[in-house]
């Protein structure tokens, strides 16, 4: 058995983040993760990190109007106020950390045009700032001695006496199964894209985090708010950053007409994400597409400025679909992306259950609402990362200390035994993608009451199929393919909150656009969703609302 | 991928297996046969191979889209990332692919490697920024540029496809290696970092620091993310030496090969190698004696008094004008 004061579920941005925190406060950490640090999500975000900067005199709030205008009205603006104002000292602070950030003509931090705000608040590393954040956060947690349980795979909360006082976790590098007791423990664990197929999402993003809370008694709000990003890959669903758009490039459909011209007629390519993704889906769907894309096009900033500013968007351009961006434009389609729903948390990161807490993508504050803005997924990893850690150093000196209680991973070593003795069944692979496919399916960039209740009945028949698969390695030593039967449980309990919370909403807010039902309905649904882990409720979800905190920005007809 | 009616390819794939469950453990090649789409990459089809034919094959993989650094491993005897490497430019004419775990690093599980010879290499160069002072508010000031220069050292996601096919680890496992140093050049060159001396001085006299590379360009050849280590290894030694750091065989090394190309117009081989370990340096010329002996025994001895270069003339031209140009 180990024992920590904070123990933090993942090790990308947010627990990173968090994790410094806590060590600064001089608190025992230590940070558990399925892979390396390095390996973490949020590598993959490219484009940026929103911020104004209130030290140059920029005012928060024109960043907070941009976000909560975003988010169709559904973010708690009291969050968001948090976001917006601590967001300069936040991207400050890891440039002092040691991220190179671009530079302007002075040498201060340069900006770059970002989706959904009316002005260039958005600082960036080339096309890889959440690798150049993440490596640098990596390179602190090295400074600060940082204790990682590297390669361990949670598998439950420990829950005492109505608060959250560990995790049990399998060493995947061992095959044995420990007890980590802890005074409080932060999710940080990342999305859950791989819900969906195809999805930009790494493969490790199954929702783990999500599920352990819910399955902890704590709702998952919103969950039915799913990002479709507008700029994906052709064929292979690898995400092309909104750095393309923001540094100038176009959308074309199959006559090389700009499109977004007619639903966003300002703010063109760079309107909301939501927005853009529909705009393509329409003309892919009305026949102005080319082979199930649109097109984007970046011909005209030159070889010499995407090479600098875009490389990577180039890199994977030329590596996977034999494309020079400098001379033809590369097919694009909206991809699933994010989820703006999570685990329900408040503005420091605490759930309902005392002693446990959760950040960045797994977390919803709220403060992406509806739909998130590009560039703000990084801002609210490290805003909220610091806030929980904090928090959880204030709270852990109100808690006794740990119990010796081993039910926990008694229980959890007899439910995997099972597992691995299970007769030989269906391919965990086989159920996934059928699960997958069929929320991708129902649960689309546009929706309606029928796709809906087909993403249900496919996840009824997958949920039906849950104790027949089987897993194939029976070994103890870096065994995935239990890791990935573990996964799939995890994944289903995220699905099962999508389809209640898209059901749920009767109106079109955001990335929920229902075919059937068009327009947003303050009145009724100016509201949460949330959902509860109930076996006594149909499909085994309970679902209530609750309303959104609105502190000085009423809700207006969202124009881009 | 998207595509279900597209065409499918074969894929023919040789797997060096692993088992550590076995008493000392158990290698064996395994061969595999798959059906993918025409794009896929090599991870595309061990996935298929993982997931449809024999799920008790390990290896890391995450976001496909090579900014994750899971993936490494050899194809062909070659260090690569697998996300990146489509089937189609490897074998394209349905080669079998052999596909083995990166080298110089501990086997854990088939695919999978050890992490710890990698992190332990990179924690010995002090992997953070040490600035003098911390801005009270506000940033650094640096201009764009050297900003930007960094970038090729951030590019780095760690994968240790250069680790895995570094020559010089092969003999000598306390090299820093290329991955750490070229994170080392990453500080010495970011100009709020206050350590670069100090840090320049430790990876210059450090047992298996700057000077163990050998140039062999694996590293740069094997890197996925265009780091090109051994070229940052190359800038470090420069900056050790404008530094003032003279005192490696190294850097007599360097000096003596300048030297004896430009007095005769060829290598002196004998004195390179004594002006290389020093000629003070009692211990390390006995270690030369029994090379030198044997060599003469082969006659493979270069002889002590170096012919000169037939146009020698024209090699100290050019030494010439390009020390007029510096």
């Amino acid at each position: 058995m180990y024992e920590h004061d904070v123990l933090i579920i993942g090790g990308g941005l947010a627990g990173l983040r968090a994790a410094v925190e806590v060590t600064r406060a001089g608190a025992d950490v230590a940070v558990i993760s399925k892979v390396h640090p390095v390996r973490s999500h949020s590598n993959a975000a490219q484009g940026g990190i929103n911020a104004p900067l209130t030290d140059r005199g920029e005012d928060w709030k024109g960043h907070a109007f941009d976000t909560i205008k975003g988010s169709d009205f559904l973010a708690d603006q009291d969050a968001v106020e948090v976001m917006s104002s601590e967001a300069g000292e936040a991207v400050l602070e890891l440039e002092r950390m040691g991220v190179i950030f671009s530079r302007d003509e002075n040498g201060k931090l340069g900006t770059r045009a970002f989706g959904g705000q009316k002005e260039a608040r958005t600082y960036f590393v080339g096309a890889i700032t959440g690798s150049a954040i993440l490596h640098v956060l990596f390179e602190q947690s090295l400074k600060l001695g940082l204790n990682v349980y590297e390669e361990w795979f949670v598998t439950k909360l420990i829950i005492e006496d109505g608060a959250c006082r560990g995790v049990v976790s399998i060493d995947l590098k061992t095959g044995e199964m420990h007890t980590i007791k802890a005074k409080a423990v932060i999710i940080a664990a990342g999305g859950a894209g791989r819900v969906f197929e195809p999805s930009t999402n790494a493969l490790i993003c199954t929702g783990d985090g999500l599920s352990l809370a819910y399955r902890a008694g704590v709702p998952l709000m919103d969950m039915e708010m799913i990002q479709y990003h507008p700029t994906t890959l052709a064929r292979t669903g690898i995400l092309m950053s909104e750095a393309a758009r923001g540094e100038g490039g176009y959308l074309l459909n199959s006559s090389g007409e700009r499109f977004m011209q007619k639903v966003a007629p300002e703010y063109m390519e760079l309107a909301s994400r939501d927005v853009v993704s529909r705009a393509e889906q329409t003309e892919i769907d009305e026949g102005r597409g080319v082979d199930g894309n649109v097109l984007l096009d970046l011909r005209h900033l030159g070889r010499e400025y995407i090479e600098a500013k875009l490389g990577y968007l180039q890199e994977v351009s030329v590596e996977f679909l034999g494309i020079d961006m400098a001379e033809q434009p590369v097919p694009v389609q909206p991809g699933m992306h994010y989820i703006m729903g999570g685990i329900k948390t408040n503005i420091d990161g605490e759930t309902v259950v005392p002693g446990l807490y959760a950040a960045g993508e797994c977390a919803n504050v709220s403060v992406h609402g509806a739909n998130r803005l590009g560039a703000n997924s990084l801002l609210d990893t490290v805003v909220f990362g610091r806030r929980s850690g904090a928090h959880a150093v204030e709270y852990i000196k109100t808690v006794g200390d740990h119990s010796k209680s081993e039910e926990d991973i008694k229980s959890e070593k007899a439910r995997i035994q099972a597992l691995l003795d299970r007769p030989k069944g269906e391919r965990v692979a086989t159920v996934r993608n059928d699960m997958a496919r069929g929320m991708t399916k129902g649960i689309g960039v546009f929706r309606d009451q029928a796709s809906m209740e087909g993403a249900l009945e496919n996840l009824v028949n997958v949920k039906s199929r849950m104790d027949g698969f089987s897993v194939e390695n029976k070994g103890k030593v870096f065994n995935t393919d239990l890791m990935f039967a573990l996964e799939l449980e995890f994944m289903v309990d995220c699905a099962e909150a999508v389809v209640a919370g898209a059901l749920t909403r009767k109106e079109s807010r955001g990335a929920h656009y229902r075919t059937d039902i068009t327009e947003r309905d303050d009145e009724n649904w100016l509201k949460h969703t949330l959902m509860y882990k109930d076996e006594t409720a149909e499909n085994g979800v309970r679902v209530e609302t609750s309303d959104v905190t609105i502190t000085q920005w009423e809700p207006i007809k969202r124009v881009y | 991928m998207t595509d279900a009616t597209a065409n499918t390819m074969k894929v023919k794939l040789k797997i060096k297996r692993f088992d550590p469950a076995e008493s000392g453990g158990k290698t064996w090649w395994q061969d595999y046969e798959v059906d993918v789409h025409p794009d896929s990459t090599v991870l595309d089809s061990l996935i298929e191979v993982r997931e449809q034919n024999d799920g008790t094959l390990a290896l890391r993989c995450a976001c496909r889209a090579s900014i994750c650094g899971s993936c490494g491993m050899k194809v062909n005897g070659s260090a690569k990332l697998v996300c990146k490497t489509r089937v189609v430019d490897v074998a394209p004419n349905g080669e079998q692919l052999t596909i083995e775990p990166m080298g110089n690093q501990h086997v854990v599980r088939d695919l999978v490697v050890s992490l710890d010879t990698f992190f332990s290499q990179i924690n010995r160069v002090e992997p953070y920024l040490q600035p003098s002072f911390v801005p009270e508010s506000g940033e650094y000031t640096a201009s764009n540029e050297s900003m930007e220069n960094l970038l090729t050292g951030m590019n780095c996601i760690m994968c240790g496809c250069c680790v895995s096919d570094c020559t010089v680890l092969e003999v000598d496992a306390n090299f820093i290696g290329p991955a750490a140093l070229a994170k080392a050049w990453r500080f010495t060159e970011d100009p709020r970092d206050s350590k670069r001396d100090e840090r320049l001085k430790n990876l210059n006299d450090e047992d298996g620091g700057m000077w163990d590379c050998t140039r062999c360009m694996k590293c740069v050849e094997v890197c996925p993310k265009g780091v090109a280590p051994m070229d940052r290894i190359m800038e470090l030694r420069e900056a050790a030496i404008e530094a003032g750091n003279t005192n490696t065989s190294g850097y007599h090394h360097t000096e003596s090969f300048y030297n004896s190309v430009k007095k005769h117009g060829r290598l002196d081989e004998t004195r390179l190698a004594i002006d290389s370990a020093g000629w003070t340096n009692i211990p390390r010329l006995l270690d030369l004696a029994p090379i030198g002996i044997a060599a003469m025994r082969k006659g493979k001895l270069p002889p002590v008094f170096p012919h000169k270069a037939e146009d020698n003339k024209k090699v100290k031209d050019l030494y010439e004008r390009v020390e007029d140009a510096d």
